[in-house]
Protein backbone atom coordinates (compact mmCIF):
# COMPACT_ATOMS: atom_id res chain seq x y z
CA UNK A 1 0.00 0.00 0.00
CA UNK A 2 1.47 3.18 -1.10
CA UNK A 3 1.78 5.95 1.17
CA UNK A 4 -0.77 8.36 -1.23
CA UNK A 5 -3.07 5.62 -1.28
CA UNK A 6 -5.36 6.25 2.09
CA UNK A 7 -7.29 3.19 3.42
CA UNK A 8 -10.98 3.16 2.92
CA UNK A 9 -12.24 1.82 6.20
CA UNK A 10 -15.40 -0.50 5.69
CA UNK A 11 -18.74 0.29 7.16
CA UNK A 12 -19.38 -0.55 11.04
CA UNK A 13 -20.82 -4.23 10.78
CA UNK A 14 -23.22 -3.40 13.23
CA UNK A 15 -24.80 -0.62 11.00
CA UNK A 16 -24.10 -3.09 8.29
CA UNK A 17 -26.07 -5.73 9.59
CA UNK A 18 -29.53 -3.39 10.04
CA UNK A 19 -29.36 -2.72 6.93
CA UNK A 20 -28.62 -6.12 5.47
CA UNK A 21 -31.61 -6.98 7.82
CA UNK A 22 -33.46 -3.95 6.02
CA UNK A 23 -32.92 -5.24 3.00
CA UNK A 24 -34.68 -8.66 4.30
CA UNK A 25 -37.40 -7.55 5.81
CA UNK A 26 -38.11 -5.04 2.17
CA UNK A 27 -37.54 -8.66 0.46
CA UNK A 28 -40.15 -10.52 2.49
CA UNK A 29 -42.54 -7.28 2.41
CA UNK A 30 -42.37 -7.04 -1.08
CA UNK A 31 -41.56 -10.78 -2.61
CA UNK A 32 -42.85 -12.56 0.49
CA UNK A 33 -39.38 -14.63 0.18
CA UNK A 34 -35.92 -13.87 1.59
CA UNK A 35 -32.48 -13.04 0.18
CA UNK A 36 -30.44 -16.10 -1.53
CA UNK A 37 -27.83 -16.94 -4.03
CA UNK A 38 -26.97 -20.76 -4.51
CA UNK A 39 -30.47 -21.42 -5.92
CA UNK A 40 -29.39 -18.73 -8.77
CA UNK A 41 -26.11 -20.96 -9.50
CA UNK A 42 -28.68 -24.15 -9.91
CA UNK A 43 -30.81 -22.54 -12.32
CA UNK A 44 -27.26 -21.20 -14.67
CA UNK A 45 -26.51 -25.09 -14.57
CA UNK A 46 -29.92 -26.23 -15.39
CA UNK A 47 -30.20 -23.64 -18.38
CA UNK A 48 -26.73 -24.84 -19.45
CA UNK A 49 -27.27 -27.97 -19.58
CA UNK A 50 -30.91 -28.31 -21.30
CA UNK A 51 -29.24 -26.07 -23.80
CA UNK A 52 -25.68 -28.16 -24.55
CA UNK A 53 -27.69 -31.37 -23.72
CA UNK A 54 -30.96 -31.60 -24.41
CA UNK A 55 -31.72 -34.56 -24.57
CA UNK A 56 -30.22 -35.66 -21.46
CA UNK A 57 -31.97 -33.03 -19.71
CA UNK A 58 -35.03 -34.79 -20.46
CA UNK A 59 -33.91 -38.09 -19.29
CA UNK A 60 -31.69 -37.22 -16.32
CA UNK A 61 -33.62 -37.53 -12.52
CA UNK A 62 -32.52 -34.09 -11.79
CA UNK A 63 -33.44 -32.06 -14.86
CA UNK A 64 -36.64 -33.62 -15.20
CA UNK A 65 -37.59 -32.88 -11.44
CA UNK A 66 -36.31 -29.30 -11.28
CA UNK A 67 -35.59 -28.57 -14.88
CA UNK A 68 -37.86 -25.61 -17.27
CA UNK A 69 -40.82 -28.23 -17.61
CA UNK A 70 -41.38 -27.10 -14.06
CA UNK A 71 -40.55 -23.86 -13.86
CA UNK A 72 -40.15 -22.36 -10.16
CA UNK A 73 -40.79 -18.98 -10.21
CA UNK A 74 -38.73 -18.28 -6.86
CA UNK A 75 -36.06 -19.35 -8.87
CA UNK A 76 -36.17 -16.95 -11.27
CA UNK A 77 -36.34 -14.21 -8.58
CA UNK A 78 -33.02 -15.40 -7.48
CA UNK A 79 -31.23 -15.09 -10.53
CA UNK A 80 -32.63 -11.58 -10.71
CA UNK A 81 -31.56 -10.62 -7.19
CA UNK A 82 -27.79 -12.43 -8.30
CA UNK A 83 -27.39 -9.93 -11.32
CA UNK A 84 -28.27 -6.87 -8.57
CA UNK A 85 -25.63 -8.40 -6.02
CA UNK A 86 -23.26 -8.13 -8.99
CA UNK A 87 -24.02 -4.36 -9.83
CA UNK A 88 -24.44 -3.19 -6.28
CA UNK A 89 -21.36 -4.82 -5.18
CA UNK A 90 -19.07 -3.13 -7.78
CA UNK A 91 -21.37 0.25 -7.09
CA UNK A 92 -19.43 -0.16 -3.60
CA UNK A 93 -16.47 -1.20 -4.69
CA UNK A 94 -16.40 1.75 -7.42
CA UNK A 95 -17.51 3.98 -4.79
CA UNK A 96 -14.50 3.00 -2.36
CA UNK A 97 -11.93 2.75 -4.68
CA UNK A 98 -11.52 -1.43 -4.48
CA UNK A 99 -11.61 -2.40 -8.08
CA UNK A 100 -9.07 -4.46 -8.46
CA UNK A 101 -8.26 -7.98 -10.40
CA UNK A 102 -6.09 -9.45 -7.06
CA UNK A 103 -5.78 -12.96 -5.32
CA UNK A 104 -6.64 -12.52 -1.86
CA UNK A 105 -4.40 -14.91 0.41
CA UNK A 106 -1.78 -15.21 3.54
CA UNK A 107 1.43 -14.45 3.03
CA UNK A 108 2.50 -17.63 3.12
CA UNK A 109 1.18 -19.60 0.30
CA UNK A 110 1.77 -18.81 -3.32
CA UNK A 111 -1.33 -17.55 -5.70
CA UNK A 112 -1.31 -20.68 -7.15
CA UNK A 113 -2.34 -22.71 -3.93
CA UNK A 114 -4.97 -20.36 -3.17
CA UNK A 115 -6.91 -20.87 -6.25
CA UNK A 116 -6.50 -24.37 -6.16
CA UNK A 117 -8.29 -24.10 -2.53
CA UNK A 118 -10.95 -21.87 -3.80
CA UNK A 119 -11.82 -23.86 -6.73
CA UNK A 120 -12.22 -27.47 -4.10
CA UNK A 121 -14.08 -25.06 -1.68
CA UNK A 122 -16.50 -23.70 -4.36
CA UNK A 123 -17.17 -27.47 -5.43
CA UNK A 124 -18.13 -28.48 -1.85
CA UNK A 125 -20.18 -25.32 -0.87
CA UNK A 126 -21.93 -25.70 -4.53
CA UNK A 127 -22.84 -28.95 -3.51
CA UNK A 128 -23.50 -28.56 -0.21
CA UNK A 129 -25.75 -25.76 -0.86
CA UNK A 130 -27.84 -28.27 -2.93
CA UNK A 131 -27.92 -30.82 -0.67
CA UNK A 132 -28.93 -28.70 2.10
CA UNK A 133 -31.65 -26.60 0.25
CA UNK A 134 -29.79 -23.25 0.55
CA UNK A 135 -26.88 -21.34 1.30
CA UNK A 136 -25.49 -18.86 4.23
CA UNK A 137 -27.74 -16.69 2.71
CA UNK A 138 -30.73 -18.58 1.82
CA UNK A 139 -30.75 -21.57 4.28
CA UNK A 140 -28.93 -19.89 7.59
CA UNK A 141 -29.66 -16.25 7.38
CA UNK A 142 -33.05 -15.73 5.76
CA UNK A 143 -34.04 -19.02 7.79
CA UNK A 144 -33.29 -17.44 11.12
CA UNK A 145 -34.61 -14.30 10.23
CA UNK A 146 -38.52 -16.15 10.21
CA UNK A 147 -37.46 -18.71 12.93
CA UNK A 148 -37.34 -21.82 10.90
CA UNK A 149 -35.97 -24.55 12.38
CA UNK A 150 -34.20 -25.65 9.33
CA UNK A 151 -32.49 -22.28 9.07
CA UNK A 152 -30.88 -22.16 12.80
CA UNK A 153 -29.79 -26.33 12.09
CA UNK A 154 -28.20 -25.33 8.40
CA UNK A 155 -26.51 -22.16 10.27
CA UNK A 156 -25.16 -24.22 13.21
CA UNK A 157 -24.19 -27.13 11.05
CA UNK A 158 -21.82 -24.40 8.52
CA UNK A 159 -20.40 -22.82 11.26
CA UNK A 160 -19.47 -25.57 13.80
CA UNK A 161 -17.86 -27.56 10.88
CA UNK A 162 -15.66 -24.33 9.82
CA UNK A 163 -14.72 -23.97 12.85
CA UNK A 164 -13.42 -27.79 13.55
CA UNK A 165 -12.09 -27.59 10.83
CA UNK A 166 -10.11 -24.25 11.05
CA UNK A 167 -6.93 -25.59 12.58
CA UNK A 168 -6.20 -27.38 9.56
CA UNK A 169 -6.56 -24.86 6.78
CA UNK A 170 -4.69 -22.27 8.96
CA UNK A 171 -2.35 -21.96 7.10
CA UNK A 172 -4.64 -20.53 3.96
CA UNK A 173 -5.26 -17.80 6.32
CA UNK A 174 -3.18 -17.06 9.39
CA UNK B 1 -51.30 -5.47 2.48
CA UNK B 2 -47.75 -7.40 2.28
CA UNK B 3 -46.97 -9.20 0.79
CA UNK B 4 -47.09 -7.13 -2.42
CA UNK B 5 -46.46 -9.74 -4.94
CA UNK B 6 -48.37 -12.82 -3.21
CA UNK B 7 -51.73 -10.34 -2.57
CA UNK B 8 -51.27 -9.24 -6.13
CA UNK B 9 -50.45 -5.66 -5.34
CA UNK B 10 -47.86 -5.82 -7.89
CA UNK B 11 -47.52 -8.23 -11.06
CA UNK B 12 -44.81 -11.19 -11.32
CA UNK B 13 -43.00 -9.15 -13.58
CA UNK B 14 -42.43 -6.27 -11.48
CA UNK B 15 -41.53 -8.38 -8.76
CA UNK B 16 -38.77 -9.63 -10.82
CA UNK B 17 -37.67 -5.79 -10.98
CA UNK B 18 -37.68 -5.71 -7.17
CA UNK B 19 -35.67 -8.77 -7.02
CA UNK B 20 -32.84 -7.35 -9.21
CA UNK B 21 -33.40 -3.83 -6.64
CA UNK B 22 -33.29 -5.84 -3.59
CA UNK B 23 -29.99 -7.47 -5.18
CA UNK B 24 -28.37 -4.20 -5.63
CA UNK B 25 -29.12 -3.18 -2.08
CA UNK B 26 -28.05 -6.65 -0.78
CA UNK B 27 -24.84 -6.56 -2.95
CA UNK B 28 -23.71 -3.13 -1.93
CA UNK B 29 -24.34 -3.74 1.87
CA UNK B 30 -22.58 -7.04 1.60
CA UNK B 31 -19.36 -5.36 -0.12
CA UNK B 32 -19.31 -2.12 2.35
CA UNK B 33 -18.68 -4.49 5.24
CA UNK B 34 -16.05 -5.98 3.28
CA UNK B 35 -17.79 -9.54 2.48
CA UNK B 36 -15.96 -9.19 -0.61
CA UNK B 37 -12.75 -9.65 1.31
CA UNK B 38 -11.90 -13.82 1.98
CA UNK B 39 -9.70 -12.96 4.70
CA UNK B 40 -11.64 -10.90 6.39
CA UNK B 41 -15.00 -13.80 6.36
CA UNK B 42 -12.40 -16.83 7.15
CA UNK B 43 -10.76 -14.33 10.20
CA UNK B 44 -14.34 -15.27 11.70
CA UNK B 45 -12.96 -19.06 12.64
CA UNK B 46 -9.41 -17.69 13.78
CA UNK B 47 -10.84 -14.71 15.67
CA UNK B 48 -9.05 -11.79 14.16
CA UNK B 49 -11.97 -10.57 12.38
CA UNK B 50 -15.15 -11.67 13.70
CA UNK B 51 -17.42 -9.24 11.43
CA UNK B 52 -19.23 -11.88 9.74
CA UNK B 53 -20.77 -12.86 12.95
CA UNK B 54 -21.45 -9.53 13.80
CA UNK B 55 -23.20 -8.64 10.38
CA UNK B 56 -24.40 -11.90 10.31
CA UNK B 57 -26.26 -12.01 13.60
CA UNK B 58 -27.53 -8.25 13.40
CA UNK B 59 -29.27 -8.42 10.29
CA UNK B 60 -30.67 -11.78 11.52
CA UNK B 61 -32.33 -10.19 14.97
CA UNK B 62 -33.32 -6.94 12.59
CA UNK B 63 -34.97 -9.00 9.99
CA UNK B 64 -36.79 -10.87 12.82
CA UNK B 65 -38.04 -7.81 14.24
CA UNK B 66 -38.77 -6.22 11.75
CA UNK B 67 -40.98 -8.87 10.57
CA UNK B 68 -42.97 -9.00 13.73
CA UNK B 69 -43.35 -5.24 13.32
CA UNK B 70 -44.72 -5.77 10.10
CA UNK B 71 -47.07 -8.33 10.93
CA UNK B 72 -47.88 -6.14 13.74
CA UNK B 73 -49.21 -2.92 12.28
CA UNK B 74 -50.91 -5.38 9.56
CA UNK B 75 -48.56 -4.75 6.59
CA UNK B 76 -47.44 -8.38 6.22
CA UNK B 77 -49.16 -11.15 6.39
CA UNK B 78 -46.39 -14.14 8.07
CA UNK B 79 -48.23 -16.87 7.12
CA UNK B 80 -47.96 -15.88 3.05
CA UNK B 81 -44.10 -15.20 3.82
CA UNK B 82 -41.87 -18.28 2.59
CA UNK B 83 -40.37 -20.84 5.08
CA UNK B 84 -37.88 -23.12 3.25
CA UNK B 85 -39.05 -27.00 4.24
CA UNK B 86 -36.57 -28.49 6.47
CA UNK B 87 -35.16 -31.93 5.48
CA UNK B 88 -33.29 -32.51 8.98
CA UNK B 89 -30.64 -35.32 7.57
CA UNK B 90 -29.44 -33.13 4.08
CA UNK B 91 -29.91 -30.08 6.26
CA UNK B 92 -27.27 -30.95 8.43
CA UNK B 93 -24.74 -32.98 5.94
CA UNK B 94 -25.49 -30.42 3.45
CA UNK B 95 -24.29 -27.76 6.12
CA UNK B 96 -21.27 -29.69 7.06
CA UNK B 97 -19.87 -29.37 3.35
CA UNK B 98 -21.00 -26.11 3.50
CA UNK B 99 -18.52 -25.51 6.14
CA UNK B 100 -15.45 -27.91 5.05
CA UNK B 101 -16.51 -25.56 1.70
CA UNK B 102 -16.53 -22.19 3.54
CA UNK B 103 -12.73 -22.71 5.60
CA UNK B 104 -11.16 -24.26 2.11
CA UNK B 105 -12.61 -21.72 -0.08
CA UNK B 106 -13.14 -18.81 1.99
CA UNK B 107 -16.33 -17.28 0.37
CA UNK B 108 -19.89 -18.69 0.25
CA UNK B 109 -21.94 -18.01 -2.63
CA UNK B 110 -23.63 -14.48 -2.22
CA UNK B 111 -19.92 -13.07 -1.26
CA UNK B 112 -18.34 -14.90 -3.62
CA UNK B 113 -20.14 -13.38 -6.67
CA UNK B 114 -19.76 -9.95 -4.59
CA UNK B 115 -15.99 -10.07 -4.24
CA UNK B 116 -16.07 -11.14 -8.21
CA UNK B 117 -17.64 -8.17 -8.67
CA UNK B 118 -14.43 -6.04 -7.62
CA UNK B 119 -11.95 -7.94 -9.52
CA UNK B 120 -11.23 -10.75 -6.87
CA UNK B 121 -9.53 -13.83 -8.93
CA UNK B 122 -9.75 -16.28 -5.93
CA UNK B 123 -13.54 -15.43 -6.05
CA UNK B 124 -13.86 -16.48 -9.40
CA UNK B 125 -12.15 -19.51 -9.18
CA UNK B 126 -14.84 -20.67 -6.23
CA UNK B 127 -17.33 -19.53 -8.31
CA UNK B 128 -16.40 -21.93 -11.47
CA UNK B 129 -15.85 -24.43 -8.53
CA UNK B 130 -19.70 -23.98 -7.13
CA UNK B 131 -20.62 -24.87 -10.81
CA UNK B 132 -18.68 -28.09 -10.83
CA UNK B 133 -20.09 -28.98 -7.21
CA UNK B 134 -23.72 -28.16 -8.37
CA UNK B 135 -22.91 -29.86 -11.80
CA UNK B 136 -22.05 -33.19 -9.82
CA UNK B 137 -24.92 -32.38 -7.48
CA UNK B 138 -27.36 -32.97 -10.02
CA UNK B 139 -25.30 -35.89 -12.36
CA UNK B 140 -25.29 -37.80 -9.24
CA UNK B 141 -28.40 -37.08 -8.31
CA UNK B 142 -30.37 -40.75 -7.94
CA UNK B 143 -26.86 -41.97 -6.00
CA UNK B 144 -28.32 -39.08 -2.67
CA UNK B 145 -31.98 -38.52 -3.81
CA UNK B 146 -33.27 -40.95 -0.93
CA UNK B 147 -30.33 -39.13 1.94
CA UNK B 148 -31.33 -35.73 0.67
CA UNK B 149 -35.17 -36.05 0.81
CA UNK B 150 -35.41 -38.37 4.16
CA UNK B 151 -36.62 -37.01 7.48
CA UNK B 152 -38.92 -34.70 5.92
CA UNK B 153 -40.40 -32.33 8.86
CA UNK B 154 -42.20 -29.80 6.65
CA UNK B 155 -41.29 -26.27 7.25
CA UNK B 156 -41.26 -25.72 11.11
CA UNK B 157 -40.77 -22.81 13.34
CA UNK B 158 -38.42 -22.71 16.06
CA UNK B 159 -40.97 -21.24 18.78
CA UNK B 160 -43.20 -23.67 17.51
CA UNK B 161 -40.90 -26.02 18.29
CA UNK B 162 -40.03 -24.65 21.61
CA UNK B 163 -43.36 -24.05 22.51
CA UNK B 164 -43.06 -20.09 23.16
CA UNK B 165 -44.23 -17.15 20.72
CA UNK B 166 -42.06 -15.00 18.22
CA UNK B 167 -41.13 -12.19 19.99
CA UNK B 168 -40.37 -14.33 23.04
CA UNK B 169 -37.99 -16.12 20.93
CA UNK B 170 -36.83 -13.43 19.17
CA UNK B 171 -35.88 -11.75 22.96
CA UNK B 172 -34.01 -14.50 23.32
CA UNK B 173 -31.80 -14.39 20.72
CA UNK B 174 -31.21 -11.09 20.75
CA UNK B 175 -30.15 -11.73 24.58
CA UNK B 176 -27.64 -14.84 22.66
CA UNK B 177 -26.61 -12.68 20.09
CA UNK B 178 -25.52 -9.52 22.20
CA UNK B 179 -23.39 -11.96 24.32
CA UNK B 180 -21.82 -13.23 20.53
CA UNK B 181 -20.56 -9.87 20.11
CA UNK B 182 -19.22 -9.41 23.38
CA UNK B 183 -16.82 -12.56 22.49
CA UNK B 184 -16.48 -10.69 18.98
CA UNK B 185 -14.99 -7.32 20.10
CA UNK B 186 -12.80 -9.58 23.07
CA UNK B 187 -11.92 -12.15 20.14
CA UNK B 188 -10.49 -8.94 17.36
CA UNK B 189 -8.33 -8.15 20.25
CA UNK B 190 -6.93 -10.91 21.71
CA UNK B 191 -6.11 -12.67 18.22
CA UNK B 192 -5.17 -9.29 16.58
CA UNK B 193 -2.56 -10.05 13.94
CA UNK B 194 0.59 -8.04 12.48
CA UNK B 195 -0.32 -8.98 8.88
CA UNK B 196 -3.64 -7.96 8.93
CA UNK B 197 -5.05 -4.25 9.26
CA UNK B 198 -8.93 -4.82 10.43
CA UNK B 199 -12.15 -2.46 8.99
CA UNK B 200 -10.05 -1.23 5.94
CA UNK B 201 -8.72 -2.74 3.19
Amino acid sequence: MTKEHKPKKYMNPYLGGVLLGLVLVFAFWVSGRGLGASGATKSLIIAGVETVAPSHATTAPFYKEYGSAKENPLKAWLVFQMMGVVVGGFISGAIAGRLKFKVEKSPKITNKTRLIFAVIGGVLFGFGAQLGRGCTSGSALTGMAVLSVGGFVTMAAIFGTAFALAYFARKLWI
Amino acid sequence: MGPLVVNEIISAETNLFFAFIIGIGFGFVLESNGFSSSRRLAGMFYGYDTTVLKVFFTAAITGMIGLLFLSLFGWLDLSLIYVNPTFLWSAIGGGVIMGAGFILGGYCPGTSFCAASIGKLDAMAFIGGMFIGIFIFAEGYPLWEGFYKAKNLGSPLLNELIGSSRGVLTLMIIVVALAMFWVGEWSEKKFARDDYKLNQH
